[in-house]
């Protein structure tokens, strides 16, 4: 619905305005996540980039609605579907495009790749590759804020196939036993590779698995992104106060397969479309903006026209950067090289 | 020096560290109100109260990981697991979480913490809760791991896990607990990846550690009374391994033998006796001899278990068939 408010330009969503300038924010990043993850797609394609490389096209709205509701000193980490989700937060995309390809100018200076994306500046923990790992590390991140009494929200990302991981409900359990600062977020994409949620889960409805630890869920339509962004600052809101954790299940869909290598044969074209013509977060922001009378249809081809355009300039800049050392091969392993203790081809007699 | 047991001189360590800096804390099952499964943090909810030492839920898994998120976070975990045997339930999160992070991240974030507990073959509780595991950790990079064997080494190495920037596998032994030594009384510090020369001799040496120190010194005794001089080297940190100090012992011995109470596949002998040959090979001369734990599940009955492990007597024999006096 609509509406101005203070004479200021923007959309009210569920009693939360959201100013013009912010809207075109949110739009633009949306944008960009999606185009950048077609860039990889396609430097994977040229085998540029290699290994894994999990695309997020579809769930921009969780992305970005995760960062627009928390502060920038919140932790957040998740796993190795972590691109779009490292973009939001505003790490430089050049490094984010170098790391895929593996350069010297990598977020983790080539050492990570897709799945280990990181940035302390930016408070984001990773870039897990083990499914449901980064649980108990959000865990701890949440106990350390309790303990520092400092105020920070820790936004640990999992996956619907992840929530059915034993670990999970360890740091539940001591999560709301210790009443620590956290939000659980479920990205239920409805796939866990080529596995429905149907086929690996007993209870489908995800928010109420916290419900035997006396976790609040929530259930958010992640593919609107206003109302994804209004529900999730209420669920933060409810850490912060020292209520203890929320589970949120954010339902989403990704449009491409598990990975790259994935023809995502398991469902069916129809399914596809109907959540990437009926339900596509970006198209609906637009929709809204335009009736708003915040943009124009041209405006938004134009803005596309620049993404796409900045976004073939990151893949050349970073498909410019050189490899890593080879002297990098040994660094980051210890903090402090010790001497002798670690013989080495070539070093040895 | 102050006569105290190898559990009071955790216990000391881990308070001074505690009182000198806020940031370390003690998490894990029986650590606070029941005082430790084994006593080693008795009194310390009293000192520090319950927000720096926390009784957890019966989760490795997930109070492993916490501590990887605190460390992280900038805090210093002192995480105890009961014994070993159940930190199986949390190797992810200590191989593919602690131990790589650092690399991963391209350097950004660490996990300055240490894991600590009881480990080593027990007393008659059978094939799970009786066993060594330090060469699955001691084989990853971006883990250090630790083995006291004596109350002084216990608290002085301690010490220096909870300072030490990197993630630290402390592996205490189960019925070395009790035993009592000279422990300095003013505040020391012993490095890690730095082996002590616990017996001086001239004719074997014999690397071993944690239970097995005592083992080979007491086998050092009975050496003597044979005319043999034994060199009893402790590595104490097993990973990084002080080579240097067991390379020249060899270059004066030219043999040794290398005692674990762990199992001979792939294990800790196994690794110290390649880097004896791959650099002290002119050095020797006779080929090290290994003296290991049976390739057998602990099993309960009492004389079948004194066979799993080494004894003193099996540590006599090799020392002589490695000097050539057998
Ligand atoms: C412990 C573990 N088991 C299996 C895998 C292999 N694997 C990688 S992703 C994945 C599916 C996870 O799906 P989900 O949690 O729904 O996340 P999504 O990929 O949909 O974002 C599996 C089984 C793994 N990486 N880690
Ligand atoms: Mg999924």
């Amino acid at each position: 619905m609509p509406a101005k408010q203070n004479q200021e330009a923007g959309i009210t969503h569920d009693g939360l305005f959201y100013p013009e300038a912010r809207l075109h924010e949110m739009h633009d990043m949306m944008l960009f996540i999606r185009r950048f993850e077609e860039k990889a797609g396609q430097l994977y394609g040229l085998k540029k980039i290699g290994g894994f490389c999990h695309l997020c096209n579809g769930q921009e709205a969780v992305c970005v609605g995760l960062h627009q509701a928390s502060e920038p000193s919140d932790y957040m980490m998740t796993s190795y579907r972590d691109h779009g989700h490292i973009l939001a937060r505003g790490t430089d995309a050049t490094a984010v495009m170098a790391e895929l390809l593996g350069k010297a100018g990598g977020v983790v200076k080539g050492k990570g790749g897709s799945m280990h994306m990181f940035d302390i500046e930016k408070n984001f923990a990773g870039g897990n590759g083990i499914v449901g790992e980064q649980v108990p590390i959000g865990l701890g991140f949440g106990f350390s804020s309790w303990y520092k009494d400092d105020g920070r929200v820790t936004i640990c990302i999992m996956g619907d196939g992840g929530i059915n991981q034993g670990a999970v409900y360890e740091s539940f359990n001591m999560a709301a036993l210790w009443k620590l600062p956290i939000v659980f977020v479920v990205e239920n994409n409805q796939y866990a590779m080529g596995t429905s949620l149907e086929r690996a889960s007993a209870e489908t409805q995800l928010f109420k698995r916290g419900i035997s630890f006396k976790i609040p869920g929530m259930k958010i339509d992640g593919m609107d992104v206003l109302e994804f962004e209004k529900k999730m600052r209420e669920a933060i809101e409810h850490a912060r106060s020292g209520k203890g954790p929320m589970l949120v299940e954010a339902m989403t869909y990704r449009y491409r397969g598990h990975s790259m290598s994935d023809p995502a044969t398991y469902r069916t074209r129809a399914e596809v479309d109907e959540w990437r013509s009926g339900r596509d977060p970006i198209a609906r922001l637009q929709a809204q903006m335009i009736e708003a009378g915040l943009a124009t249809e041209e405006h938004f081809k134009q803005v596309d026209k620049d993404i796409k355009k900045e976004v073939a300039a990151i893949g050349k800049a970073a498909e410019a950067q050189p490899e890593p050392d080879a002297s990098e091969l040994w660094t980051d392993i210890y903090s402090d090289p010790i001497e002798n203790a670690y013989p080495y081809p070539g070093k040895v007699n | 020096m102050s006569k105290i047991t190898y559990r009071e001189a955790l216990n000391q360590a881990m308070v001074e560290e505690m009182r000198r800096d806020d940031r370390v804390f003690l998490m894990g099952e029986e650590v606070a109100e029941y005082n430790g499964a084994y006593k080693v943090s008795q009194g310390m909810l009293e000192k520090f109260g319950p927000k720096r030492v926390i009784d957890t839920p019966i989760t490795e898994l997930g109070f492993a990981g916490l501590g990887v998120g605190a460390a992280m976070a900038g805090l210093r975990p002192v995480i105890e697991f009961m014994t070993w045997n159940f930190a199986i339930l949390a190797l992810d999160q200590i191989v593919n979480a602690a131990a790589k992070m650092k690399y991963m991240s391209g350097g950004q974030y660490s996990c300055p913490m240490v894991f600590r507990g009881a480990g080593g073959s027990a007393a008659r509780v059978g094939a799970q809760h009786s066993q060594s595991l330090e060469n699955w950790l001691a084989n990853v990079p971006g883990l250090k791991v630790v083995m006291p064997s004596n109350p002084a080494d216990a608290k002085g190495l301690l010490k220096a896990a909870i300072r030490d920037n990197d993630t630290v596998v402390f592996i205490e032994n189960e019925i070395n607990y009790g035993d009592v030594g000279e422990v300095p009384d003013d505040e020391y510090i012993i490095p890690l990846g730095v082996a002590d020369v616990k017996r001086v001799g001239s004719d074997v040496t014999i690397v071993a550690h944690s239970r097995m120190t005592g083992f080979a010194l007491a086998a050092a005794k009975i050496l003597a009374e044979q005319g043999i001089e034994a060199e009893v080297i402790d590595p104490r940190t097993i990973r990084p391994l002080d080579e240097n100090t067991i390379l020249a012992s060899v270059a004066k011995t030219h043999c040794a033998v290398v005692v674990e109470e762990g199992w001979r596949f792939a294990g800790i002998g196994a690794e110290i006796s390649a880097r004896i040959m791959e650099r002290g090979f002119d050095d020797l001369d006779s080929p090290v001899i290994r003296v290991t734990g049976k390739d057998v599940p602990m099993p309960y009955a009492a004389n079948l278990e004194a066979l799993a492990v080494p004894s003193v007597t099996d540590i006599v024999e090799a020392a002589r068939v490695a000097c050539g006096r057998a």
